[in-house]
């Protein structure tokens, strides 16, 4: 029978530790939305969303209630609208944004993702047609998240995508520069994305996914921080340990979510998403985690071994916790969601460099970054490029989030507001490399890629 | 299935007393009582059979919090599946 002290420890770790299930996201297919004319198909897309996650909210808020957990976030994925729009005949992509937006607003989810491209080969004609409508899109929607996915240790890189996304992140953040280039925030450059993810922005249900499927993502910073606090002098071996075990704890409050969220929604359930994400409150950060480790700020050298072992030991901890785990299982290291690496950031210590080591083993990668407002597509794409080799080469996901602030420059504060924080400009290289940019074409598939 | 609730709080005369005729008008039935009382701090955990309540388990779980809020002190009503998932294999 349960003790005492477990109920204690479990209760604890939701009332003071911030122990929550990040996001419930409900991946839908609309492969079978396509049509020639575009009101039809934003019709079916709109009836299809709202029939399937009529009862998405109410179910995380009844699981919330019944288990006295926090279910932070309740969302939606949706097949990369290049692949759903192909059959369109239109000019513009913005109008199924638009669509989109609205079945969001009707079921309630605050995010919903899939206005998203898979372009690390080459473009279709809906590809361009969507990459063209994602400056638009962002700044016309609220709940709209987009990506792009550049390249894949498989297929090498789309080195014209490359350039071109620089391109896109700078017009998004010039037509939202009243709002700090927000939509910036709704925009993630991938290598190699993942077809399950429930996280945001990046979120997409991917071609290979069944019809409907519940996804889930957990976290628990807090948690682990306030885990290793115990063995605050202990050597590395107890520091793994420790991280497995409430690695473990905090990935079976996610999928006994997951399994019952499932079986009321009638949709299978999909993966567990094992990733430490934090969110701007106090307490609920990874660069806390690196201070109680023993590293006085978020980028101090050892940061880069901190993140591997915290990553490692997390996924070691939670595979075991769940029968199907997905998505990008990992640290998350957003800097404006994440109030001790905003601090790391203006007292010196992060660069950006130091972040860009960091994605070589984290879970994603450069996340939530502002940058100075003059920031040239070219440096973006540079950028871009440079996070794609690593994903590329390391056979993982890697992704760009970079919001070049219109109108602010380096020290100065972008707000975004709400789960999204605020960041202070950080500054960026200024060495030029649009003429390797501009190269065009692809990078080959990596060596490594030809394993069959 | 099985409850479990935690009422935290300051001590005082009569807590498990309300709890308690409260559960029994809802047709609860209780498997499990522990308590302590810590320099005035009173921690109790018990566990209840929810197989036939009178009212929904999400009524039970706002009815609780309700009377906690009367005397005081904080109760909750949980289902035990949290506790399993994260302390059992």
């Amino acid at each position: 029978m349960i003790s005492k002290f477990e109920v204690q420890e479990t209760n604890t770790m939701i009332s003071e530790m911030k122990l929550d299930v990040r996001t419930i996201t409900m991946g839908i297919s609309l492969m079978d939305c396509g049509h020639s004319d575009l009101k039809i198909f934003n019709q079916k897309v709109y009836d299809k969303i709202t029939r399937l996650a009529e009862k998405l909210v109410k179910t995380g808020e009844d699981l919330e209630r019944q288990f006295g957990i926090p279910i932070i976030n309740k969302r939606i994925s949706v097949t990369p609208i290049a692949i759903a729009a192909g059959p369109v005949e239109t000019n513009s992509y913005v109008p199924i944004a638009e669509t989109l937006d609205r079945a969001a607003r009707e079921v309630g989810v605050n995010f919903l993702g899939g206005f998203s491209a898979l372009v690390q080969k080459g473009y279709t004609d809906s590809d361009r047609m969507l990459i063209d409508s994602i400056p638009e899109a962002l700044a016309v929607t609220e709940r709209v998240c987009s990506s792009v996915n550049i390249g894949s240790s498989r297929s090498g890189i789309n080195m014209d995508a490359v350039k071109k996304m620089g391109e896109i992140i700078r017009q998004t953040a010039e037509l939202t520069a009243d709002r700090d280039s927000l939509g910036c925030s709704k925009l993630v450059v991938f290598c190699n994305a993942v077809e399950d993810n429930p996280f945001m922005a990046g979120a997409f249900h991917g071609p290979g996914e069944p019809e409907c499927e519940i996804n889930v993502g957990v976290s628990g910073p807090g948690v682990v921080k306030r885990a290793l606090e115990e063995v605050k002098d202990a050597d590395f071996e107890t520091l793994c340990e420790t991280i497995k075990r409430t690695a473990f704890k905090v990935t079976r409050a996610g999928q006994l979510v997951a399994q019952e969220a499932a079986k009321r929604l009638g949709v299978p359930f999909g993966s567990i998403d094992l990733s430490l994400a934090p969110t701007p409150a106090v307490g609920d950060s990874i660069a806390e985690i690196f201070r109680v480790m023993g590293l006085e700020e978020a980028g101090a050298p050892g940061t880069t071994a901190a993140l591997a072992i915290l990553n490692d030991n997390v996924k070691k901890g939670g595979v075991m916790a769940s029968s199907y785990v997905g998505g990008l299982s990992g640290a998350f290291i957003p800097v404006s969601e994440d109030q001790a690496m905003i601090e790391a950031v203006q007292r010196g210590a992060l660069t950006l460099e130091k972040l860009e080591a960091m994605t070589c083993v984290c879970s994603v990668g450069l996340d939530m970054i502002a940058i100075p407002g003059d920031t040239s597509a070219s440096t973006i794409a540079g950028i871009i490029a440079d996070e794609a080799a690593i994903g590329m080469v390391n056979n993982k996901t890697t992704a760009v989030r970079l919001i070049p602030v219109i109108g602010k420059d380096v020290g100065e504060i972008a707000e975004f507001g709400g789960l999204l924080g605020y960041a202070p400009v950080m500054p960026v290289n200024r060495f030029d490399c649009a003429p390797f940019v501009n190269r065009g074409g692809r990078v080959p598939a990596p060596i490594h890629s030809f394993k069959n | 299935m099985k409850g479990i609730i935690t009422v935290l709080g300051k001590d005082q005369v009569g807590i498990i007393a309300k709890v308690c005729t409260y559960l029994a008008e809802q047709n609860v039935n209780i498997l499990d009582i522990s308590q302590t009382i810590v320099q005035d701090y009173f921690n109790m955990m018990m566990i209840v059979d929810i197989a036939k309540p009178a009212k929904a388990f999400e009524d039970l779980i706002t009815d609780l919090h309700e009377l906690g809020l009367g005397i005081g002190v904080e109760i909750k009503l949980q289902h035990e599946d949290i506790f399993n998932s994260m302390h059992r294999i």
